[in-house]
């Protein structure tokens, strides 16, 4: 770190004032960027009191674990009231379950339906497939918000609405986006070691699932990231169909818990401890894959 | 090319490749297929015919959809509200995607020229790998009139305290400025890896001229870059105009409609009023809308492309 900036600074360094300012600003983006979770951070180790008492000190001077626990449905309805809640039951744990559920079954099932599709599409011959293809990709052009019309109706009439199935229905089988990423990494492998297979006699599938499939792991997880993301996101179409407390997912827990909370003094703290159980999965799953998802985003450029 | 190849050799060629392998295609391929398949035509192909069906429907999820051929359009263009949530809308996006842009451009550009250090591109990503919603309820706080930590800073600073989300001339501004601070990192990512295709020798060159940073910018980055941007515009636009949790979560359209977006309006309309032909007819526009946009900016792309050949 301390050698090779020097070396390779030399050819395009200019002024030396200008590169600070460059670096000063660079760490004002970060901070602005990165500032909001400290301070979410902070306010869930806070007592709602200190919140009101205009206290704006980095570490709070009382921290407590009250926040936690009530979000977490380990306190009483007492000792909630007491700490500036509603003394409503909530149980983050079970929505935290839920949508781990319900990113884990998307990222399984769209990535494997995806990746044998677009196995299809790169490399088996059929009447119609490059029609069919393109006709995938034009799903893609389709805002979601017109889709969700009828497949409200659509799975209402199927009796699904709060369960699992519901949810999870519209995501679980591809998108054109999954298919259109993996088919392009699959075409850029050497037909020859598919062939060379193939003459040993093994069948399409035994080479899908022996040959490409292990060659493919690099994108593979990188789709698999960038879905759990995706899915975890998710919003619009959950609190639709799941509002009922056994399928409600985090993000619209924290939606129905931001509008119960009264507004002339809002469950601050509470909130931002919620809001703190929604960012660690995120962070564990930067911290695992950092360096891949940092990478392929722009590789992948859409989405 | 490849389209002749699939629809007309495979059944000519394939007795000479060996009978079992190519016969077997076909069937192995709908296999295949057939889980993405159903996906799609059941929940992508149907839905969308479907959709322009319900259009022209008086249908409220209850009784049977009666047809009105273009009576929801024709409302449509009379609703004084739905002009209103398209302003508000396009406002959004001008505001959102301008501000996003350049300041994505900016980091990236510093990036490209301070660090390549992947904490530094992971960190500035953060707040996209966060839910819409969980950004929303954050900003709510950080941006509270009475307690909020902006207002705080801008105490310190000797200015009045603002009410951002509450207040119905800064709402719609202030929801497009917290999605530019979720999606800047990201889209200066995007920008960061198509300046990495851009040869240094050319920055070299450009120093030895004596050109500066902002010249070097101007006339290196930048028109190198065009193409990357303009396919990053594409998906944000496409992106931006579908803006509807942080608004669901911090505003619900108010106050006084003055953040009531088109996707949000046509929410409503579906799910509160239960107005599904007219909710659909809205959406319908808004995909005729979206696709337009779409074809126009790859135009541009298309030019931008061969003007760099």
């Amino acid at each position: 770190m301390a050698t090779s900036p020097i070396s390779r600074r030399r050819p395009r360094r200019r002024t030396g004032p200008g590169r600070i300012l460059a670096w000063v600003a660079l760490a004002v983006l970060l901070l602005v960027t990165l500032y909001p979770f400290v301070w979410m951070l902070r306010t869930a180790f806070t007592g709602n009191r200190a919140i009101f008492n205009g206290d704006y000190s980095l570490i709070p001077a009382d921290p407590t674990l009250i926040n936690f626990s009530r979000v977490l449905g380990h306190a009483t309805p007492e000792e909630s009231i007491a700490a500036g809640g509603s003394g409503a039951n909530v149980d983050f744990w079970l929505y935290l379950r839920n949508s781990i559920v319900f990113t884990v079954a998307i990222v399984i099932g769209q990535v494997g339906f995806s990746a044998t599709a677009a196995y299809a599409f790169a490399r088996l011959r059929f009447r119609g497939r490059d029609t069919l293809f393109a006709v995938f990709l034009a799903g893609l052009m389709v805002p979601p918000i017109f889709t969700v019309l009828p497949n409200f109706a659509l799975v209402r009439d199927l009796g699904w609405l709060d369960t699992f199935p519901g949810l999870l229905a519209p995501y679980l089988l591809m998108t054109p986006f999954a298919i259109f990423f993996l088919r392009q990494f699959f075409l850029g492998i050497p037909p020859e070691i598919e062939s060379a297979a193939t003459i040993d006699g093994a069948g399409k599938f035994t080479v899908f699932w022996r040959i490409i499939l292990p060659m493919s792991t690099a994108p593979l997880s990188t789709l698999a990231v960038i879905t759990a993301v995706f899915a975890w996101n998710e919003y619009l179409w959950p609190q639709l169909v799941g509002k009922d407390e056994g399928v409600r997912l985090l993000n619209v827990a924290l939606g129905v818990f931001a509008q119960s909370s009264p507004t002339s003094s809002p469950d601050w703290a509470g909130l931002m401890a919620a809001a703190t159980l929604q960012v660690i999965p995120v962070l564990l799953l930067l911290i695992v894959f950092g360096r891949r998802l940092v990478n392929s985003i722009g590789f992948t450029g859409i989405k | 090319m490849t389209l002749t190849v699939g629809r007309s050799s495979p059944p000519k060629i394939a007795p000479a490749r060996g009978r079992r392998r190519t016969a077997g295609d076909p069937v192995v391929a709908w296999l295949f297929l057939l889980p993405a398949l159903l996906g799609f035509t059941v929940f992508y192909l149907a839905p969308t015919i479907r959709g322009f069906w319900i259009s022209f429907t008086d249908w409220n999820l209850l009784s049977e959809p009666r047809f009105v051929g273009l009576d929801n359009y024709r409302d449509m263009l009379a609703d004084d509200k739905f002009w209103n949530a398209l302003r508000i809308t396009a406002e959004y996006v001008v505001i959102n995607i301008g501000s996003q842009t350049v300041l994505a451009l900016a980091i990236a550009v510093l990036m490209d020229r301070l660090t390549r250090s992947v904490l530094v591109r992971a960190a500035i990503v953060i707040p996209w790998l966060v839910p819409n919603v969980t950004v929303a309820i954050v900003t709510l706080f950080m941006l509270d009139h009475n307690v909020g930590f902006v207002n705080h800073i801008l105490d310190v600073l000797g200015f009045e305290p603002q009410s951002f989300y509450g207040d119905s001339d800064q709402a719609i501004a202030t929801i497009a400025l917290v999605n530019t601070w979720r999606n800047m990192g990201y889209t200066a990512l995007l920008f960061f890896a198509g300046m990495q295709m851009i040869p240094r020798n050319l920055y070299e060159a450009a120093a030895v001229d004596g050109a500066g940073e902002w010249t070097m910018f101007r006339r290196v980055t930048l028109p190198l870059l065009r193409p990357v941007t303009v396919l990053v515009l594409v998906v944000s636009i496409i992106g931006s105009f579908q803006i509807f949790d942080t608004v669901a979560v911090t505003t619900k359209g108010g106050p006084a409609d003055a953040t009531r977006v088109i996707y949000y309006y046509i929410y409503q309309k579906a799910f509160n009023e239960f107005h599904m032909g007219y909710a659909a007819a809205m959406a319908a526009t808004l995909f005729v809308i979206l696709i337009a946009l779409t074809a126009t900016q790859m135009r541009l792309l298309r030019a931008s492309s061969s003007d760099l050949r």
